[in-house]
């Protein structure tokens, strides 16, 4: 079996050119393998560089130095080399990212961007729409709310947009930066229920969760994270 | 845990996707607006379905490189080749004339951020869409017509003002009619300067979840001028950031505005609210 994602020696340094020319080293020589199957919990302290693994594995951060390895469509793709095309290809296919928050065209309807995903990766419009209605009631997202734009939901609302818009498809890896940091108890039990139901279809899910109680029920493992200033 | 090891045999690098040839190329794009630079040294590819994004501050030379790559201004020195259906990759300002015209009128659209500029004012505006179709052929009436109804449609406009004089439309609107006398033709790609830049944000947003869903349904290339980070955010899968007329930093979009390298990308990113 192999890896769905493999980190060899990540690194990554901010330089805050308009700041004086800062550096922040975050991250240095972090690896990491996750199989399918496994939801490995990045956990530290805030600024620790646990969103910043996240990102340069979604590549919308740039990695310094290393490798981010992704198994894609049979092959493997190297998420730290890609061409961006490339790394759209991936998006798409393999890799759903939750992010903390919701950003959208404001205006669209909160049922239109959840099957969006899916219309991307080829679905028809009305088997799209089908599926995004029936994630974002198991969301409770009620009817009523679907047709209209999450600009003006609660913060826990758009979150589960959010959440629906990654889960209605089925992405081999998911990254998951504090998927409920904004859910209450009942939407937080949906929320976990959608996380150990992936791991059991075999989706290898790297996530940050602050809250312990959800990080003991859907992590199968935990990786602790140190400063790359001790490390480097 | 598994130990495991990567076989290099199994990496598929860079190469893979960027085989398929680009739309468009631009190489060495070099525009002198007498000694003044226009823009310097500008190279990128375009690949069929793939919007780029073009952000740069005022002056930063971003609407001299579109203008260059429609075949609106012929660059100083450097080469635009275009991938024509028939034959293959042409240099846009070594083709003859004619064929030159044909494109312009076929397989490329250029949405001026004015719409007066892109319209004509006074014929209606099922006009406005039916003359590009007589451009390039069209001659029964009911089609052109039928065609028009369409494309009205498509971009959400109330079709019983067809026969309406675009003067009697608001900026959205001619905005969108625009957008529709661009696209009735099928073209292949589509250049557009701040396209969403004189509407109030309203009629923005609307706009910018039409040009999206075009541009998806459509496999449509487009090439788009802005200087709002956050409309290049939401419709640009590629991001050029241009300073004074060169390109300083080019990638990913969200790659460009979460983790921008170049200083200047950074104070650009850094002086916007929620790009």
């Amino acid at each position: 079996m192999t890896a769905a994602v493999r980190i060899e020696g990540l690194a990554k340094t901010f330089i805050l050119h308009n700041q004086g020319g800062v550096r922040l080293p975050v991250l240095a020589g972090f690896d990491l393998a996750v199989e399918p199957g496994e939801c490995v919990a990045l956990h530290g302290p805030s600024g620790i560089g646990k969103s910043t693994v996240l990102r340069c594995l979604y590549g919308n951060y740039r990695a310094d130095g290393g490798r981010i390895l992704v198994s894609h469509r049979g092959g493997v793709v190297d998420m730290a080399a890609a061409h961006p095309r490339e790394i759209l290809a991936v998006r798409n296919e393999t890799l759903g990212y939750v992010s903390q928050f919701l950003r959208v065209i404001p205006r669209v309807a909160a049922e239109d961007v959840v099957a969006e995903t899916l219309r991307n990766r080829g679905a028809d419009r009305e088997r799209a729409a089908e599926a995004a209605r029936a994630m974002l009631r198991r969301l409770n997202i009620p009817a009523a709310l679907h047709r209209l734009a999450p600009a003006t939901f609660s913060g826990g609302e758009q979150q589960r947009v959010n959440l629906a818009r990654v889960f209605v498809a089925d992405y081999p890896v998911l990254l998951l930066d504090e998927p409920t940091a904004s859910l209450d108890r009942e939407n937080r039990e949906a929320a976990i229920g959608l996380i150990r139901e992936a791991a059991g279809r075999g989706v290898a899910i790297v996530g940050i969760f602050h809250d312990s109680e959800v990080r003991a029920a859907v992590a199968t493992r935990t990786v602790p994270l140190t400063a790359a200033r001790e490390a480097a | 845990m598994a130990v495991l090891r990567c076989n290099a045999l199994q990496l598929r690098y860079t190469g893979m996707m960027p085989k398929a040839p680009p739309l468009l190329s631009a190489r060495g794009v070099t525009k002198f607006y007498g000694g003044i630079p226009g823009c310097r040294d500008v190279s990128f590819d375009i690949w069929p379905g793939e919007v780029l994004g073009i952000v740069g501050e005022s002056g930063s030379g971003k609407t001299t490189v579109l203008n260059c790559i429609s075949a609106r201004l012929e660059p100083t020195s450097g080469t635009v080749e275009y991938a024509t259906r028939h034959d293959g990759p042409a240099d846009i300002y070594r083709i003859s004339e004619p064929v030159r015209r044909l494109l312009m009128r076929t397989d490329w659209g250029f949405v001026h951020q004015n719409p007066r500029d892109g319209l004509r004012m006074e014929v209606s505006a099922g006009a406005n869409i039916g003359e590009r179709l007589m451009a390039v052929g069209a001659r029964h009436y009911g089609n052109i017509r039928q065609a028009a109804t369409d494309w009205l449609d498509k971009v959400e406009m109330d079709t019983g003002r067809m026969d309406d004089l675009p003067f009697t439309f608001s900026g959205g609107m001619q905005q969108r009619l625009q957008i529709a006398r661009n696209l009735v033709t099928a073209p292949r790609i589509v250049f557009m300067d701040e396209p969403t830049g004189g509407l109030d944000v309203s009629v923005q947003a609307r706009l910018l979840d039409l040009l999206r869903g075009l541009v998806s349904d459509l496999g449509l290339a487009a090439v788009i001028v802005t200087h709002d980070l956050a409309v290049a955010r939401l419709l640009s899968h590629r991001l050029l950031v241009m300073r004074r007329g060169e390109i300083v930093e080019a990638g990913l979009t969200d790659q460009v505005l979460d983790d921008p390298q170049h200083p200047y990308s950074q104070l650009l990113v850094s002086s916007v609210l929620h790009p």
